[in-house]
C-alpha cells in the first residue's frame, strides 16, 4: 500500500500524517512536493493540515493553482482514495473536489481541542468506524463548514456526510453548545464527495493515532483504508 | 573614510541624544574613531550600543551566572544554548523578551516575538519543536487588558499556529504594575545533532556573506533602542518602530534553512534579528575575529530610495545571513530557489577586522531605471568597538526596600475572598469556603483554557502532555538520523515549564528569583523528569535607578546560587530592562524557563487524583504558613507585601531528587507542586483535573500561623503526592532515603473537597466545596477579562 502525502510549502502536518501512515499504520508512506506533477504510482493520497500558501486571502485559494494539483484532480477522479485533513479539507473544498466551504470559526478564534464526532457514512475510510463516535483533536481557525441547503439536502440523502460533531455518547451536538468547535451547518465535521472516494474532514486522525499520545480513536480511519486497499488489489 | 551620502541629517551631539547615545558614548565613539562618526555610523553605534544589544548595564552582573556543566554543549553567547539529551542530539533552547513592542501592537509584537525565537533556534540548525511563553499584564479591570490579552495570545497564536510549532505550555499573570508595560516572554526548544550545530560565525575571509528571505523595508526601524527606553506619554507614536510578521515567509526560511544547512555548504549563519543586518553582520565578525564588507546596493528590497541607514537599521522580519563556503554559493541559491526564497550575495569576510558598508548615492534597484553603481564607504568602524569595547556600566546600586517603586495598594473590599473573610466554614458560600472559591476563580489561579484553546498544541504529534493537566508539559522528539531512514530514529521525551513570580522578587529579590528557578524545575521533576538546564528573561525596570540595578543585581545572585544548588546551568537567556512607565517600574521578574529530561515515558506524571481512595499525602517541609507575597495576600490587602518567604536550596534539591525517584519507581499517581495560591488551590486543582473530591487534615504549622496561611501560603519547595493506599510504606522509604519529610494528608474520595484543621480525631471542617463548584469558578476566571465562550 502506498501513500502519497502531499507537501504544500506551509503544509505543517505533513509529519503528522506521514508518521501516521508510515510509522504507526506501516504503510509504504512518503512526500510528494507541491512543485512535482505526478503522484508516483500512490494507491491513496493524503492532502495534509497546515496554511499550504500562508493563507492569507482564503485558506486553499492558492494552492488550486499548485503544479501537483491536476495529478490530485485526475487521481480523485479515476477514484483513488483522497483524504483531506484540515488545510486539506480546505483546499480540496476550493478545487471543488468536495462540495460546501470553510469558513472563520463561529467564534473567531484559533480553536484546538478534542472533540467528538460521530461516523455516519460509509467509505473507504469509515467503513471500519462506522456508527462508532471517536475522540479527535481539531486546531484550526477557518473550520466551519457551510454550504447551500439544496447542497445540504443533497449531502444526506445520498449519505455523504461522514462525520458530525457530538457529545462523548454520540449526543447531538444541538443540545450543548461546546461539542461543535466551529458552528458548522449541520454540525458537519467531514463530507465525501459525490462518488464516495475523496473524504475532506476537520479533525486530525493523524494525531489521535498511538497509545502513546493518549488516543489512537483516529487510527481506525487509515485501518479503514488499508482494507480498502487490501480488499480492492 | 566614509562619504556623506544624500538625505544624511547633521550630525551633531543633539542626534546622538535623540538616538539615545549619552555625552560620554559619544565623546567616547569620536576619540576612537578620531572623528565624527557618519550619519549612518551613528545609527549603527546606537543600535549596536543599546542595552537591547549591548547588555552594557548587566553585563558587569552577568558574568556571575552559571554556564557551565556536563551537560552543556552550548552556553550564552550564540543564538540560543544546547544540552545534551544523548545519543549525540541535543535540546537547542532560548527566551526573548518582546515587551515593548506588544504593548504598543499586541498581536503584531507578539507575533514577531515568537518569530524571532524561533529563528534563534533554527539559526543554530535545530528544527524547533515546542513553544512556551510567559505573559504578564495589568490588572484585570484595566481598560487596555482585555484588547492586550486577546491580541497577544492571538499573535502568538498566528504566528506558532501557521508555522507549526506547538505551543505546549506557559503562564499568564495579572498585576497593576504591568498596566502601562505588559510583558510577553517567548520560548522555543528545538532538537539538532550536536555535531551538526551551526554557530553565528563569519569564518573564512574571503567567504562570500549571503542575504537569505524576506525583503527589507522600512519596518521596525530603531526597535532595539525602543526597546531600550522607559515609556511615557508618546509611547503610541512608536508604532514604526513594531515590525510585521510573515509566519508563511518564515517557514520558508526554517525549511530552506535546514536543507541548506544538511549541505555543509556553509561557515557560519545569523538571523537578522534586533538591529538587524547590523548586529548580525557585527557580531558573526566578531566571534570570528574577523572583518565583513557589505555592499548595500545588493541587499534585496521591498522599499522604494532605501537609504544606507535604514537598510542598515531595518528590522525587517523573516531574514537571515550566512556565510557561505567560498565556491559553495550555488548550492546556497538551489535550495532556495525550491523553497521561493530570495536570495542575494551582499557582501564578503574580510581580514580587516572593520565593519565596512558600501552604497551608491541615488542609486535603487527597484526604479525603472536604477542608475549606475559606483558605490561610496557610508560606514567604516572597528568591529569590536561596537561589541567587546562597547560600552559597559557598573551602574550604582542601593538596597530597596520591599515598598519601593510598589503599585500604591487598592480598594479590595468588592473582592470575593475578603467578603468571603477568613473563618472555617463547611458552606461553600461563606467565610474559608468562598474564599478558596474565590481564589480558584480569581483571574491569577484559574483555568488559562481559554489561552490555550487558541494555540496549536499538538501539531508535530509530539504532545504527551497537553496544557494543565501536569505541572509541565511533556513532549516527545523525534531525534532523526541523517540518511538512515525511520528505523534508526530516536525517540526522547522533554519536560518543558517556565516560571516566575515577581510578588516574591519584590519583597526579596534573592529569595524571589531563587524561588523562580525552584519552582520551575520542581514542575518539571513534578511531570517527572530530570531538569537539564535553564534559560532566563530578566525583565526589570529602568537600571538607572540604582534600587533597580541593586534588584537585578540581588535577583542574578538568587538565580546564581539556585541554578548551582539545582544543577541547571543557564546556557542562554536575555535582559529586558526599562520596563517602566512615567517612572513607575514593573514588579522585578527574572523569568526562567527550564528543559528537562524523561528517562522513560512510563515516568510521566499528571496532576489530577485519579483514584477513589488514593492517599495525598505532602513531600517536603509543611512551610510556616506565612502569606507573604501570595496572591492571598494581594486580594486581602491590594498591595504586594507580607514577610517573605525563605528558600533551603538543599531541601529543594532533595525534594525534586525525592519525587524524581518515586516517579521512576512508578509509585506515584499524582504529583502537583504547591506554588501560586498555596496548598488550597494546589488541592483544588488536583480535584478539579481529576473530577474528584478529597478528604484533608491541613498539617500542623505552629501556633503563629492563622489558617488562612496554612490554606494560602505560598512557603516553597512542597509537593502534594497521590498514591494506591496499599503503596505508603514504599513512598515512605523513598522520601526516607532523600531526607525529605512526608506528612499524610488523607485521601481522595466524594464529590468535594474537605479542608480540616490540623489535630488529632475528628478535627473541625475549616472548609468544604463541592468539586463541582470549583471547577465552574477556575473554568470562568477569565471570563470577566476576555467574556464567555
Amino acid at each position: 500500500m502506498k501513500i502519497a502525502v502531499l507537501r504544500f510549502p506551509g503544509s505543517n502536518a505533513d509529519w503528522d500524517a506521514l508518521h501516521a501512515a508510515r510509522d504507526v499504520l506501516g504503510a509504504d508512506a512518503a512526500y510528494v512536493f507541491h512543485k512535482d506533477t505526478h503522484l508516483d504510482g500512490a494507491d491513496a493520497v493524503i492532502v495534509p493540515g497546515g496554511y499550504a500558501y500562508g493563507d492569507y486571502l482564503r485558506p486553499g485559494a492558492i494552492a488550486r493553482f499548485s503544479p501537483i494539483v491536476p495529478a490530485l484532480v485526475a487521481f480523485a477522479e479515476a477514484g483513488g482514495p483522497v483524504l483531506g485533513i484540515c488545510n486539506g479539507f480546505q483546499i480540496l473544498t476550493e478545487l471543488g473536489v468536495l462540495p460546501g466551504a470553510l469558513t472563520r470559526n463561529a467564534h473567531l478564534r484559533f480553536e484546538c481541542r478534542d472533540i467528538h464526532v460521530r461516523v455516519e457514512a460509509r467509505g473507504p475510510f469509515t467503513d471500519v468506524a462506522r456508527g462508532t463516535v471517536l475522540r479527535l483533536p481539531v486546531a484550526h481557525a477557518d473550520g466551519r463548514y457551510q454550504c447551500a441547503a439544496e447542497t445540504l439536502r443533497e449531502l444526506e440523502a445520498r449519505g455523504q456526510i461522514a462525520l458530525r460533531y457530538c457529545g462523548p455518547q454520540g449526543e447531538p451536538a444541538e443540545s450543548d453548545p461546546w461539542l461543535d468547535p466551529n458552528g458548522s451547518v449541520g454540525h458537519i465535521a467531514g463530507v465525501y464527495n459525490r462518488a464516495g472516494n475523496v473524504l475532506g474532514l476537520m479533525p486530525h486522525p493523524e494525531r489521535a493515532a498511538e497509545a502513546a499520545l493518549g488516543n489512537d480513536d483516529g487510527l481506525t480511519l487509515f485501518r479503514s483504508l488499508r482494507r480498502h486497499l487490501g480488499a480492492a488489489s | 573614510m566614509t562619504q556623506p551620502f544624500p538625505g544624511d541629517r547633521p550630525v551633531d551631539a543633539a542626534l546622538a541624544r535623540e538616538f539615545g547615545l549619552s555625552e560620554g558614548e559619544w565623546a567616547h565613539a569620536i576619540d576612537v574613531l578620531g572623528r565624527a562618526p557618519s550619519y549612518t555610523e551613528a545609527g549603527v553605534l546606537s543600535v549596536m550600543w543599546s542595552e537591547h544589544c549591548s547588555y552594557k548595564s548587566s553585563r558587569a552582573h552577568l558574568g556571575r551566572l552559571p554556564t557551565t556543566g556536563p551537560q552543556v554543549v552550548q552556553g550564552p553567547g550564540e543564538n540560543a544554548g544546547a544540552v545534551d539529551i544523548g545519543d549525540g542530539f541535543c535540546a537547542v533552547f532560548k527566551m526573548e523578551s518582546h515587551n515593548h513592542p506588544s504593548y504598543i501592537e499586541p498581536y503584531q509584537g507578539a507575533a514577531t516575538g515568537v518569530g524571532g525565537i524561533l529563528r534563534d533556534v533554527f539559526t543554530m540548525g535545530a528544527r524547533p519543536v515546542a513553544s512556551l511563553n510567559s505573559l504578564r499584564f495589568g490588572r484585570p479591570d484595566h481598560p487596555k487588558t482585555p484588547h492586550l490579552l486577546r491580541g497577544v495570545v492571538s499573535g502568538i497564536g498566528g504566528y506558532g499556529n501557521c508555522i507549526g510549532v506547538p505551543t505546549v505550555g506557559g503562564e499568564l499573570s495579572f498585576d497593576p504594575s504591568y498596566d502601562g508595560n505588559i510583558l510577553v516572554n517567548a520560548f522555543t526548544v528545538g532538537v539538532a545533532k550536536t555535531d551538526d550545530l551551526f554557530f553565528g560565525r563569519a569564518d573564512g575571509v574571503g567567504n562570500p556573506v549571503i542575504y537569505v528571505g524576506a525583503r527589507t523595508g522600512r519596518d521596525g526601524i530603531h526597535g532595539a533602542t525602543m526597546a531600550s527606553a522607559e515609556f511615557g506619554a508618546e509611547t503610541e507614536s512608536k508604532l514604526p518602530t513594531v515590525q510585521v510578521g510573515d509566519p508563511f515567509m518564515e517557514k520558508l526560511l526554517l525549511e530552506g534553512c535546514l536543507e541548506i544547512f544538511a549541505r555543509g555548504c556553509l561557515a557560519g549563519v545569523q538571523d537578522m534579528g534586533a538591529a538587524g543586518l547590523t548586529s548580525s553582520s557585527v557580531e558573526m565578525a566578531d566571534r570570528s575575529g574577523n572583518g565583513l564588507e557589505l555592499d548595500l546596493d545588493a541587499i534585496p528590497r521591498r522599499a522604494r530610495a532605501l537609504t544606507p541607514y535604514e537598510m542598515l537599521l531595518s528590522e525587517s522580519q523573516e531574514r537571515m545571513l550566512m556565510v557561505a563556503k567560498a565556491g559553495r554559493e550555488h548550492e546556497v541559491f538551489e535550495v532556495c530557489e525550491r523553497w521561493d526564497l530570495d536570495a542575494a550575495i551582499v557582501g564578503r569576510v574580510t581580514d580587516s577586522g572593520r565593519f565596512v558598508c558600501k552604497a551608491t548615492p541615488g542609486y535603487d534597484p527597484l526604479a525603472a531605471a536604477p542608475g549606475p553603481r559606483a558605490p561610496v564607504v557610508v560606514v567604516d568602524l572597528p568591529v569590536a568597538l561596537l561589541t567587546k569595547e562597547a560600552p559597559k556600566y557598573e551602574r550604582p546600586e542601593r538596597a530597596a526596600t520591599a515598598a519601593h517603586g510598589r503599585t500604591p495598594a487598592r480598594d479590595v473590599s468588592g473582592s470575593p475572598v475578603v467578603r468571603a473573610g477568613s473563618a472555617p466554614s463547611g458552606d461553600p458560600t461563606t467565610g474559608l469556603s468562598a474564599a478558596l472559591v474565590g481564589m480558584v476563580g480569581s483571574p491569577n489561579l484559574g483555568s488559562r483554557r481559554w489561552v490555550w484553546r487558541q494555540f496549536d498544541h499538538i501539531v508535530q504529534v509530539g504532545t504527551v502532555i497537553r496544557p494543565g493537566d501536569s505541572d509541565a508539559a511533556v513532549i516527545r522528539v523525534f531525534c532523526e538520523e541523517p540518511g538512515a531512514g525511520p528505523a534508526a530514529t530516536k525517540v526522547k521525551h522533554l519536560a518543558l515549564s517556565v516560571d516566575c513570580n515577581g510578588r516574591h522578587v519584590q519583597l526579596d529579590p534573592y529569595v524571589g528569583a531563587a524561588m523562580a528557578v525552584a519552582e520551575c524545575t520542581r514542575n518539571v521533576a513534578c511531570a517527572g523528569a530530570r531538569p537539564l538546564a535553564l534559560t532566563d528573561c530578566l525583565n526589570f525596570g529602568s537600571p538607572e535607578i540604582p534600587e533597580t540595578m541593586w534588584r537585578l543585581a540581588r535577583a542574578i545572585d538568587g538565580l546564581g546560587a539556585a541554578c548551582r544548588a539545582l544543577d541547571t546551568p543557564v546556557v542562554s537567556g536575555n535582559v529586558s530592562l526599562y520596563n517602566e512607565t512615567d517612572g513607575r517600574p514593573i514588579l522585578p521578574t527574572p523569568t526562567v524557563a527550564v528543559v528537562g529530561q524523561l528517562a522513560r515515558p512510563d515516568d510521566r506524571l499528571y496532576l489530577a487524583f485519579a483514584t477513589e481512595g488514593a492517599t495525598i499525602a505532602l513531600l517536603g517541609a509543611p512551610g510556616a504558613g506565612k502569606l507573604g507575597g501570595s496572591e492571598y495576600y494581594v486580594q486581602t490587602h491590594g498591595e504586594v507585601g507580607g514577610e517573605p518567604q525563605s528558600l533551603d536550596l538543599d531541601a529543594e534539591r532533595a525534594l525534586q531528587d525525592a519525587v524524581i525517584a518515586l516517579a521512576q519507581a512508578g509509585l506515584l499517581q499524582s504529583a502537583h507542586d504547591v506554588s501560586d495560591g498555596g496548598l488550597a488551590v494546589c488541592l483544588a486543582e488536583s480535584c478539579i483535573s481529576g473530577g474528584r473530591g478529597a478528604r484533608v487534615t491541613l498539617p500542623g504549622l505552629g501556633v503563629e500561623a492563622t489558617l488562612a496561611g496554612q490554606l494560602f501560603g505560598e512557603d516553597p519547595s512542597r509537593i502534594v503526592i497521590s498514591f494506591a493506599a496499599d503503596r505508603r510504606e514504599e513512598v515512605a522509604r523513598v522520601a526516607k532515603a532523600h531526607g525529605v519529610p512526608l506528612t499524610v494528608l488523607g485521601e481522595v474520595g466524594g464529590d468535594a473537597l474537605e479542608l480540616r484543621a490540623a489535630g488529632t480525631g475528628e478535627a473541625p471542617v475549616v472548609a468544604r466545596v463541592p468539586v463541582a463548584t470549583l471547577r465552574d469558578a477556575h473554568a470562568r476566571a477569565l471570563e470577566p477579562i476576555v467574556g464567555a465562550g
